[in-house]
């Protein structure tokens, strides 16, 4: 399920320029990757631009490429008119770019034109002007119709002749020349020391003026753009980022500028069943970015290695960029906590490239992830560790570094892993540059106590999902990672053995428990069995005496007379000592009473 | 030799044939009178030495490149050796001579 709305920058551009200029300034796209989403579709047409800034900053490159984009994608043929290199150097220099200069001079499309200009070669004998040059350059563009020029670097001339007023009236003159053959030209200028260019053009060609420079900050250069001026356009003004690579010219802001990702549902496993139960409902999002930040030694990469892992095993590609280590190291370290990563490599599914972020300028690592990225079509990209790029550049460029990579990551569905290592004592400070592009940000602390040093994880944030605030205990085992509950007691968190112990002694603490229950349930047992013999005694008693009394019950008649019977038996035995009538009365007596 | 006669030229460089050419534009006042100019300087100094080639850019504009040609009219020495450019209308002839090494 995916979503796509908002405004996007061309949108914007589009937008801010109809709203600040009444009609649109027709022009011509460059085809130069992000140049013509800066100038907002491409230099004036029919117009001169000035292409300016210092010696070897791009300047005939750009210029050429222009050219060969305008003949190649939109059919518009062109010149070039170099003063400085010769044809063989230009064509050595392109063809490295894949551009074959003699087969477009071939096909009559393009004329290269070669002028070369010695330094105080002429001697100058009154009036003079430069229709040569205006008949060369018309024979030039006559000969395949070409609707661009490209003047490389007109202010040779000025080395050639000492009388720059007229020179620069007839170049006054060249420009408007160009204009009304409706040629879009660029025109190249060497930077001078103040001004954009050393002999001042600037003061002829003032439609567009593009300043590119070249500037080293610590150690690394970075290739920038800027738009200075754009008559009756709106444009870009910032500073961009430009890369000379294997296809030619990139402007590099440009790939993804507005935020028009398509967004998924979906989720995608972290490796760690836990972690993803701590998500909320499965893991991380498809597409989304994804910073672990951690001090030195508290399991940033295993947690990368390991999503590596889960990934892989899933059948899709993972890409790990690390600044650190050897893909040898890696490989070897992650196996000894059981996360086997050669099988994945030797399979095809994982790729690393690790190299020192010196190795390469910012722009150049973009450059390269992006090709890198391009090539093998991961589904998930690692970075390990992100903060190692704070020494090729500053915060600020590292940053817009980063911007641009998520947003190109993001544009591709890519779900980016990015680790960043901290100051022990600065645990979250490093991050505030790049905090606001990702979309979950797990954190990774180690925690000194007892002797020993533990790893905690939380989820800090995690942008629409219902995460755990719960801290957990991070423990590389010989099977991965583990997460684990926390001990949360009066004497704050307890972790690693402080834990173990506080489980165990829970654990016997239960046990006594147990063992009293079961005193006491063994005791209730006896006084049962007390009880029951008690009671069967008392019925024993009670039965014996009821025994007892219905016998008693049962022979009650014959009772009395058996008495009266022992009475006469008696009086009888008496009698034979005395009178025989007392046992007669007796029995009288007895007759009487008995009713 | 303190004064340069045609004759005097035409002793000292009797082996050299001066070769010039002059780039014009059309029939342009100014490539009209740089013409003018070096007809007359050139029978004034090399009479009978010389050899002028006019070629018009206008045209056959592809032959500006044999020469560099940006600025017109531009006056080229081909012969004597090495090869020597000026440009301008010839107006100045102190500074064609000197051009010429005249």
């Amino acid at each position: 399920m995916t979503a796509t709305n908002g405004t996007g920058a061309g949108q914007l551009l589009q937008t801010l320029r109809s709203a600040s200029h009444v009609g649109s300034l027709p022009k011509t796209p460059t085809g130069i990757s992000g140049l013509d989403e800066v100038t907002g579709g491409g230099l004036p047409r029919g117009r001169p631009t000035l292409l300016c800034g210092p010696a070897g900053c791009g300047k005939t490159l750009l210029a050429m490429e222009f050219l060969i984009r305008g003949i190649t994608q939109f059919n518009e043929p062109g010149v070039f008119v170099a003063f400085e290199e010769s044809v063989e150097d230009l064509t050595a220099n392109v063809a490295s770019l894949g551009f074959d200069l003699p087969q477009l001079e071939a096909d009559g499309r393009l004329a290269i034109d070669h002028i070369n200009v010695v330094r105080g070669e002429m001697e100058e004998a009154g009036d003079w002007d430069l229709d040569g040059l205006f008949l060369r350059l018309g024979a030039a563009i006559d000969s395949v119709g070409a609707k661009r020029i490209v003047i490389d670097t007109i202010e040779t001339l000025f080395g050639a002749f000492s009388n720059t007023d007229v020179l620069r009236s007839e170049l006054h003159r060249l420009f408007g020349w160009l204009k009304e053959r409706g040629i879009t030209a660029v025109i190249t200028g060497e930077r001078g020391d103040g001004t954009l260019t050393r002999h001042g053009i600037e003061e002829y060609v003032s439609d567009c003026v593009i300043v590119l420079d070249h500037r080293v900050t610590e150690q690394a250069s970075t290739r920038r753009l800027r738009i200075l001026k754009y008559r009756g356009s709106f444009h870009g003004t910032n500073e961009y980022p430009f890369l000379i690579g294997e296809a030619g010219i990139s402007v590099l802001p440009i790939t993804s500028p507005g935020l028009l990702h398509s967004v998924s549902d979906e989720r995608v496993s972290t490796g760690v069943a836990r972690l993803d139960s701590m998500l909320g409902n499965g893991g991380f999002y498809r597409g989304s970015t994804v910073l672990v930040s951690g001090a030195a030694g508290t399991g940033k990469s295993t947690l990368a290695a390991q999503f590596c892992d889960a990934t892989c095993g899933r059948g899709e590609r993972a890409m790990y960029f690390a600044f650190a280590e050897s893909q040898a190291e890696i490989v070897r370290n992650m196996s000894s906590v059981g996360i086997k990563l050669q099988r994945w490599v030797d399979a095809g599914l994982l790729q690393f490239h690790c190299f020192r972020p010196s190795l390469l300028g910012l722009e150049a690592h973009l450059f390269a992830m992006q090709k890198f990225v391009g090539e093998f079509a991961p589904s998930v990209v690692v970075k390990d560790p992100v903060s190692d790029l704070l020494r090729v550049g500053t915060g600020a460029d590292v940053s817009a570094m980063l911007t641009r990579q998520v947003d190109f990551l993001k544009g591709r569905g890519i779900t980016a892993l990015f680790t960043t290592l901290n100051a022990p004592n600065d645990p979250v400070q490093a991050d505030q540059q790049i905090v606001s592009l990702v979309d979950t940000w797990l954190l990774v602390k180690s925690m000194e106590g007892n002797g020993e040093h533990n790893r905690l994880l939380y989820v800090l944030k995690s942008r629409g999902m219902a995460h755990s605030n719960q801290i957990r205990e991070f423990l590389l085992t010989n099977q991965g990672i583990e997460l684990a509950d926390v001990y949360v007691g009066p004497q704050g968190v307890l972790t690693g053995s402080a834990r173990q112990a506080q489980e165990a002694k829970e654990a016997s603490d239960g046990t006594a428990r147990l063992g009293d229950l079961e005193r006491r349930r063994v005791n209730l047992e006896r006084r049962r069995e007390s009880v029951e013999a008690q009671t069967a005694t008392l019925w024993r008693a009670f039965e014996d005496e009821a025994d007892v009394v219905e016998s008693l019950l049962s022979d009650g008649s014959t009772g009395t007379e058996d008495r009266a019977k022992q009475r006469v038996e008696q009086g009888r035995l008496r009698r034979s000592d005395a009178d025989e009538p007392e046992s007669a009365s007796d029995a009288r007596d007895i007759h009487v009473r008995t009713p | 030799m303190n004064e340069i006669t045609g004759a005097d030229v035409a002793v000292t460089l009797d082996e050299e044939i001066w070769y010039l050419r002059l780039y014009v534009a059309g029939e342009s006042p100014r490539s009209v009178r740089a013409f003018a100019n070096l007809k007359s300087l050139c029978e004034a100094h090399l009479a009978g030495h010389y050899e002028i080639e006019v070629v018009d850019l206008v045209e056959h504009p592809e032959l500006a490149r044999g020469d560099d040609i940006l600025a017109i009219p531009t006056l080229v020495r081909r012969l004597p050796q090495p090869l020597r450019k000026i440009i301008g209308d010839l107006s100045d002839t102190e500074r064609v001579r000197v051009g010429l090494r005249l």
